[in-house]
C-alpha cells in the first residue's frame, strides 16, 4: 500500500505541474458545456419562444392568400413582414438585408386556384350527396390539376429537422385556407347563402388540445432543457478527454528513462498503472463535480435554465464512477500501445470525437439506423449517455440503469485486458 | 534462489538479437565479473555496452544462456534480485517534473524501503551530492551536472551491492565529474561492485581496477588494466582501445 500511495502522490504531483493537461481536461470542457448548452439552449428558445423572420411576397391579389398569410400569422412561430408585389426577385437580397431566415412567393393565381379547386370538391360532394355517381366520375375527370406551388425559401443554416417543421406548420395553414374555402363553396351550393362565421369557426377550429408531458419514471414532471440535455453528455466528453493527459503521460513514461529504472525496481509496473487509474479516477470524479456545480449554479447566472441533479445521487455517484473508470481504461490503452506521444494525442482526441459521434452525444443514439445503431453499442459513451439520461431526464433509479452499468463494465475489463495483453507483449511487466 | 559464489555478474554463452535486427548483438558471451570489484567495460559506439548492461539488470532478456546477478537470474521472476543492485542509465531517469527529494520518494518506496529509511538515506544523498539547497525545487530548471547527479542519488537510495552505471558522467564538468567519481569510490569501499562503462578512458583509468573490451557484440580483452597495458605493451588506456578496436568511425 505504501508503494500504491507514494505512486499516486508522485502523480498527482506531476498533474498538477501539467498546466496545459489541467487545462484540457478542466478548463477546455467547461467551455465547452457553456458554449454547446448556450446555442442549444438559444436554439430552443428560437423555435419555442422567439419567432422566426419570414418575408412573404404576395403576388396574388384575392382573399385566400390574405387568409393564408393570416393564418401562417397566427401559427406563432413566424415573425411576419411583406414586401410588395413586383420585388419577388429579389426576395433573396430581402432575406439577407432583412436577417430572415425564411421567404414565400405566393403565386399570381393562387386565389383563383384555391377557389377552383374548392368548386370541384364542392361539386363532388353534391354529386355524391345526390346519388349521381356519374356525374361525380364525370367531375373527376375534368378536376383541375391542383394548386401551384408556393416557393419557400430558407436560409442554409437552419437544420433539418426545424425546416420539416415549418415545412409542416406551413401546410397546415394552406390546408386551413383550402378547407375553409371548400367548406364556404360548399355550404352556399346548398344553402345559396354565406357560411356563418360562428359556424365556420366551430367547423375550423380544433378543440382539441394537445397536452405535452415528459414521461418519467419517477412519476416527476420537470421538463427538460438544454442544460439536462447538454451537461451530462458534455461530461461524459470531457471525462473522455483525460486521454489528452494520461495517454501522454502513460508514453512519456514508457520512453522516457524512468520506465527502464522502474524495470529494474522490485516492483510491478502494475502498480504504477494501478496509481494512474485512482489517481485519474479522481480527477473524472472532480470534472462531473465542477462540471455539474456550475450547471446548477453558474448556468443561471447567465441566462441558462440551471441543471436539475437527480433524485437518486447514489446512482449518479456509481455511473460517475464506473464512466469514469472507463474513460482512464481507455486513456491508459490508448498510452501502452501509442509510440509516441502525438500518437497518443492525435489518435486519442480522433478516436473520442468518433466514440462521442456513435455513442449518440452529437445526433441521438435513437434517430441512428441499421450499422450506425449497432455500432453505438460498442462504444462506452452510449451506455454513459443513456444512464445519464435516465437518471436526469426520466427520474431513474439505480435499479433503472443497472443494465446501462453493466454494459460498461463489461466493456471496461475488455479494455483492461487489451491493456494487459499490449503490457506483456511489449515485454512492461 | 541465490547461491554462495564470488561472483557479482556471471554471464554464460549468452545469446541476444533484437527482434527488428538480422544479426544477433551477442553470440555465446562470456563473462565474470568479480564481486567487490571496480570493473569497466568499452568498446566503440553500438558495440554492444548499453544493451549488455541492459541484460545485466533484466530490462531485457537474453535468448539463450544465463546471466547471474548474485547468484539470481537477471530479468527472472523472483523480482528479489532486485534489491541488490542498483543502476544508473545513460539517459536521466527520473521524472523532471519533480524535485530531487520527491524523486527520491518515489524510487525508494518502488526499490522496497520503508518512510523513514527513504527518508533518512534522502538526507545522506542530498548531502553528499551537493543538492541540499535544490532539494525542493523541480530538477527540468537544473544543469546537466546537477541532474547527472540525481541520476546517480536514485540508483544508490537503496544501497545496492552491485551497482550498474551507464555513462555517468556523460557532459558534466570537471567539479561533477570529480565529485561523482569520488562518491563511486566510497561506494566501492564500502563493498558494492561497480559495473561501470565510459568513453572517458583517463577517467576510467582512475575508477577501474578491471575492464573487459567488447567490439562487434565480443569481448576482444580482459583483465587488470595494468596486466593488459603490459601484455600489449601500451602506456595507456586510449592508446589500448585504439590499438584493438581501430581507428575507423562506428556508427
Amino acid at each position: 500500500m505504501f508503494k500504491l500511495w507514494v505512486s499516486i502522490k508522485k502523480d498527482i504531483r506531476i498533474l498538477l505541474r501539467d498546466k496545459v493537461g489541467i487545462s484540457l481536461m478542466f478548463v477546455m470542457p467547461i467551455i465547452l458545456v457553456v458554449v454547446v448548452t448556450s446555442i442549444q439552449n438559444s436554439t430552443f428558445q428560437l423555435v419555442n419562444k422567439n419567432k422566426l423572420p419570414i418575408i412573404i411576397c404576395n403576388t396574388d391579389t384575392g382573399k385566400s392568400s390574405v387568409q393564408l398569410i393570416e393564418s401562417i400569422d397566427k401559427i406563432g412561430m413566424f415573425k411576419v413582414s411583406q414586401i410588395p408585389k413586383g420585388h419577388e426577385k429579389t426576395i433573396l437580397d430581402d432575406m439577407q438585408s432583412q436577417d430572415a431566415l425564411l421567404g414565400i412567393v405566393i403565386p399570381a393565381n393562387f386565389s383563383a386556384e384555391v377557389n377552383a379547386k374548392a368548386k370541384s370538391a364542392s361539386d363532388k360532394a353534391m354529386a355524391a350527396f345526390s346519388g349521381q355517381t356519374d356525374t361525380v366520375k364525370n367531375t373527376i375527370k375534368k378536376e383541375t390539376s391542383g394548386i401551384g406551388p408556393l416557393t419557400l425559401y430558407y436560409n442554409p443554416v437552419l437544420q433539418e429537422s426545424l425546416r420539416f417543421s415549418i415545412q409542416g406548420a406551413i401546410r397546415s395553414a394552406l390546408q386551413l385556407v383550402q378547407t375553409r374555402e371548400t367548406l364556404r363553396t360548399l355550404y352556399y351550393s346548398s344553402n345559396e347563402k354565406e357560411l356563418p362565421k360562428s359556424l365556420e369557426n366551430e367547423m375550423l377550429n380544433s378543440n382539441t388540445t394537445i397536452n405535452m408531458l415528459p414521461v418519467s419514471k419517477d412519476g416527476t414532471r420537470i421538463t427538460p432543457n438544454a442544460s439536462q440535455h447538454n451537461v451530462p453528455a458534455w461530461t461524459i466528453f470531457a471525462m473522455f478527454f483525460v486521454i489528452m493527459s494520461l495517454g501522454g503521460s502513460v508514453v512519456r513514461e514508457k520512453v522516457s528513462g524512468s520506465f527502464i529504472r522502474l524495470k529494474t525496481l522490485p516492483t510491478n509496473y502494475l502498480v504504477g498503472l494501478l496509481s494512474k487509474q485512482v489517481t485519474y479516477l479522481g480527477v473524472t470524479l472532480l470534472q462531473a463535480v465542477v462540471i455539474f456545480s456550475i450547471g446548477i449554479w453558474l448556468f443561471p447566472y447567465i441566462g441558462l435554465p440551471p441543471l436539475n441533479l437527480p433524485q437518486d445521487l447514489f446512482a449518479l455517484f456509481i455511473v460517475t464512477l464506473v464512466c469514469g473508470w472507463c474513460a482512464v481504461s481507455y486513456a491508459i490503452c490508448v498510452g501502452v500501445f501509442a509510440q509516441t506521444q502525438e500518437q497518443a494525442n492525435g489518435f486519442g482526441a480522433i478516436s473520442i470525437v468518433i466514440l462521442a459521434c456513435i455513442g449518440g452525444l452529437m445526433v441521438p443514439s435513437f434517430a441512428m439506423q441499421g450499422l450506425a445503431k449497432t455500432l453505438s453499442n460498442f462504444s462506452p459513451m452510449h451506455w454513459c449517455l443513456q444512464a445519464y439520461y435516465s437518471l436526469f431526464l426520466e427520474g431513474g433509479k439505480l435499479k433503472d440503469v443497472l443494465n446501462n452499468i453493466g454494459s460498461l463494465f463489461i466493456i471496461t475489463v475488455i479494455i483492461q485486458f487489451i491493456t494487459y495483453l499490449g503490457l506483456k507483449r511489449k515485454n512492461l511487466i | 534462489m541465490a547461491v554462495a559464489q564470488s561472483f557479482a555478474v556471471s554471464i554464460e554463452n549468452m545469446s541476444f538479437r533484437y527482434p527488428d535486427n538480422a544479426d544477433p548483438s551477442f553470440t555465446d558471451l562470456n563473462l565474470q565479473i568479480p564481486k567487490g570489484t571496480r570493473f569497466g567495460l568499452f568498446g566503440p559506439n553500438g558495440a554492444g555496452k548499453t544493451t549488455l548492461m541492459n541484460l545485466m539488470t533484466g530490462v531485457l532478456t537474453a535468448d539463450e544462456g544465463a546471466i547471474k546477478l548474485l547468484g539470481y537470474t537477471a530479468g527472472g521472476p523472483d523480482k528479489e534480485v532486485n534489491k541488490l543492485f542498483g543502476f544508473v542509465p545513460q539517459d536521466f531517469s527520473f521524472y523532471q517534473e519533480l524535485s530531487p527529494a520527491e524523486n527520491l520518494e518515489f524510487f525508494g518506496a518502488w526499490a522496497g524501503l520503508t518512510k523513514t529509511e527513504i527518508a533518512n538515506r534522502t538526507n545522506e544523498l542530498l548531502h553528499i551530492l551537493g543538492l541540499d539547497d535544490v532539494r525542493n525545487k523541480a530538477v527540468e530548471k537544473f544543469s546537466g551536472g546537477m541532474k547527472r547527479r540525481v541520476n546517480l542519488a536514485i540508483g544508490v537510495i537503496h544501497n545496492p551491492q552491485v551497482l550498474v552505471l551507464d555513462e555517468p558522467t556523460v557532459g558534466v564538468d570537471v567539479q561533477t565529474r570529480h565529485a561523482i567519481i569520488t562518491y563511486l569510490h566510497k561506494l566501492n569501499k564500502n563493498g558494492t561492485t561497480l559495473i561501470y562503462t565510459s568513453h572517458q578512458l583517463s577517467e576510467a583509468e582512475d575508477l577501474c581496477e578491471q575492464i573487459a573490451m567488447i567490439d562487434e557484440g565480443k569481448i576482444i580483452t580482459q583483465g587488470h588494466i595494468n596486466d593488459l597495458l603490459k601484455e600489449h605493451k601500451h602506456d595507456s588506456l586510449e592508446e589500448l582501445f585504439i590499438n584493438l578496436t581501430g581507428k575507423a568511425y562506428r556508427n
